[in-house]
């Protein structure tokens, strides 16, 4: 029952995104158009303006794309004329998908493993050492670090490939890039919490029953205090999977990052509304199973007041 | 009540002998026992003694050169660190020194003032939501319509919100802060409410209910409490993230505007000259936001266990 109220809800929300996403696109000035104005006779521009239905009067714009949008259809691209937006999508999302779920791999592995080793090592070496790193880490953004990547590791060194997407290799950098900044957060999370549990009684209670401090660590340890980090990669893993402007700028990679800022810049209206769609969609998705995988994780939590939910 | 009887085997005690039940260590109220606390940790009182460093130095720093952090000299551009020049000039010949402390000022604030508000906003909408939820209809309710909110929030654009500000106010410090402020809250508050999901469960919350506690004492005398130490972690790394999103926000002309310096746009300017060798136009910002966030993590850890009660010794 939760489930399907879940489902309904989240159509709400993406429509309600799209509609706010509307409304605020159509009251910033500009014109798709605007440097082609000065070349085309105004009678070519309106054909334009026609072929785009940018010519009929707002409301009518708005639920002719509604109407697109339940078909799964999210229209032409006004930059790109070969291309639709659901085309972009299909030739961009795979790109950022793969480098986007690398990166998070790479940063919940690491952020939580560091994470650990400085909670057990409570004040101690290894944890002054970890959080070195976190700081290192937070305070060092993507643009800055990739430009050094690049320096060092492709350039002079040359171990790896300095841009541009093909092999395997080719995602190493960027991935390392994005992962930084949220394995230093995983791992800032992971101490502060685990060190609260470790102060727990029933931490004491399964060292005093001669469990082994693995087994404490991983079956007590672990699953009670992973919960805000479950909580913090959720929009996290919207956010990569569908692509990051500045890195894939920076190593050239054909992802799906660029059009959202591009679109906004070239106020290419299908483009806008099409990536926000399919953004949103993912991200109500994830944080859905987020709520769901805290009741998996925490039997005790409640998320509604219904019975069997 | 039964009458106490004197009898041959149990015979009341006196209390005022026993010696465990004095109370040898000074009562302490809270608040003391915390200034205590941080006091006593090393690192803590490091990170604050840095901060308040980085604050004076901010404001008296420009004033410690003969030039301002607008004063342009073309003949004497991209100098390295020299002892005219301490931190090295940009390519327009700016004094780095005057630029770094003046843009602390702007960065500091920037970031602080957009931690503080992330962290009002987060903490109600968080923990109204969490606690509410699983309480009756109405609790499900006002959970459903936070998070929704929440999530509308994540899903439209940002960069579209900011371009609407762009048409509607005018560049500067303030709109920067409303900029960051307006989506900058949801991470807290979907980090505390996943806390406050697993904390209200604990014993004591339950038994502050059937003593018939409010649900606001409940929810901050009981539960933020204990979620303390992720909230302070959250906000430490809110300030560098609001520092970059400025220089972002600067660079997409919503923000400070040249000639004015922050840690931000002055890292982002150094990225076109770092591969030339030219190290000190992005190591003296970029150092300083490290060592701003190294004396805001060590200040919070401190604090996180200072507040703690748990840890008196």
């Amino acid at each position: 029952m939760y489930i399907v109220k879940r489902l309904l809800t989240m159509i709400v929300t993406i429509w309600l995104i799209a509609t706010l996403t509307f409304i605020i696109m159509k009251s910033i000035p500009g014109d798709p158009f605007a440097s082609d104005a000065n070349v085309l006779p105004e009678e070519v521009l309106q054909n334009i303006r026609a072929k785009y239905n940018l010519d009929k009067p707002l409301p009518v714009q708005y639920v002719l794309y509604m109407k697109n949008l339940l078909t799964f259809d999210l229209g032409p691209s006004i930059q790109s004329e070969t291309r639709d937006v659901n085309t972009l999508i299909a030739d961009g999302f795979p790109v950022s998908a793969v480098l986007g779920l690398q990166s998070l791999v790479i940063a919940l592995l690491f952020g939580i493993l560091l994470g650990i080793i400085a909670a057990l090592n409570h004040n101690r070496l290894l944890d002054r050492l970890a959080m070195f790193l976190a700081i290192i880490g937070i305070s060092v953004p993507s643009f800055i670090l990739a430009p050094l990547l690049i320096k060092y590791f492709a350039v002079e060194w040359k171990l790896l490939p300095v841009a541009s997407w093909g092999t395997w290799a080719h995602s190493i950098l960027p991935s390392i890039a994005l992962a930084t900044t949220p394995m230093a957060v995983i791992a800032r999370f992971m101490r502060s919490s685990m060190l609260e549990v470790m102060q727990q009684n029933y931490i004491k209670t399964a060292e005093a029953k001669g469990l082994s401090p693995a087994t404490i660590v991983i079956k007590h340890g672990i699953r009670n205090a992973i919960l805000p980090v479950i909580t913090f990669i959720g929009p996290l893993f919207a956010v990569l999977i569908t692509g990051t402007f500045v890195i894939e700028k920076i190593f050239a990679i054909p992802g799906l990052g660029k059009y959202f800022v591009d679109s906004i810049f070239n106020r290419d209206y299908p483009v806008i509304l099409g990536t926000t769609v399919f953004f949103s969609t993912i991200l109500v998705i994830t944080l859905f199973l987020v709520d769901i995988s805290y009741r998996l994780i925490d039997p005790r939590i409640k998320l509604t007041s219904n019975k069997g939910d | 009540m039964i009458s106490q009887k004197e009898d041959a085997l149990f015979r009341p005690i006196d209390r005022s002998r026993l010696a465990s039940d004095v109370i040898e260590r000074p009562s302490l109220s809270f608040g003391k026992q915390v200034l205590i606390n941080i006091v006593k940790n090393k690192m803590a009182m490091l990170g604050a003694i840095l901060l308040l460093a980085i604050v004076i130095m901010a404001i008296v720093g420009p004033h410690l050169v003969p030039y301002s952090y607008s004063d342009q000299n073309l003949a004497n551009g991209s100098q390295p660190p020299s002892s005219k020049h301490w931190f090295g000039t940009d390519d327009l010949g700016r004094d780095m020194w005057s630029r770094t402390w003046y843009g602390a000022r702007i960065s500091l604030t920037v970031g602080l003032v957009a931690a503080l508000i992330d962290l009002v906003i987060g903490v109600l909408v968080g923990g109204i939501s969490g606690y509410m939820a699983g309480r009756g209809k109405l609790g499900d309710r006002i959970d459903n319509i936070l998070m929704r909110i929440v999530e509308i929030l994540y899903g439209i654009p940002y960069l579209l919100v900011v371009i609407l500000l762009m048409v509607i106010m005018e560049p500067g410090l303030w709109t920067i802060i409303i900029a960051l402020s307006i989506t900058g809250w949801v991470g807290m508050a979907r980090i505390i409410r996943g806390q406050i999901l697993q904390l209200k469960q604990q014993e004591y919350v339950m038994a502050a209910q059937k003593l018939g506690t409010s649900h606001a004492k409940i929810i901050f005398r009981h539960l933020l409490p204990n979620a303390l130490g992720i909230i302070i972690v959250n906000l430490t790394f809110t300030i560098p993230q609001a520092i970059f999103a400025e220089s972002f926000l600067s660079f997409l002309g919503l923000g400070v505007q040249a000639p004015f310096a922050s840690w931000g746009t002055m890292a982002n300017d150094a990225l076109g000259v770092i591969l030339n060798g030219q190290w000190w136009r992005l190591f003296f910002p970029g150092f300083m936001i490290a060592l701003t966030m190294f004396a805001f993590n060590v200040f919070g850890d401190g604090l996180q266990d200072a507040l703690d009660p748990r840890t008196r010794k």
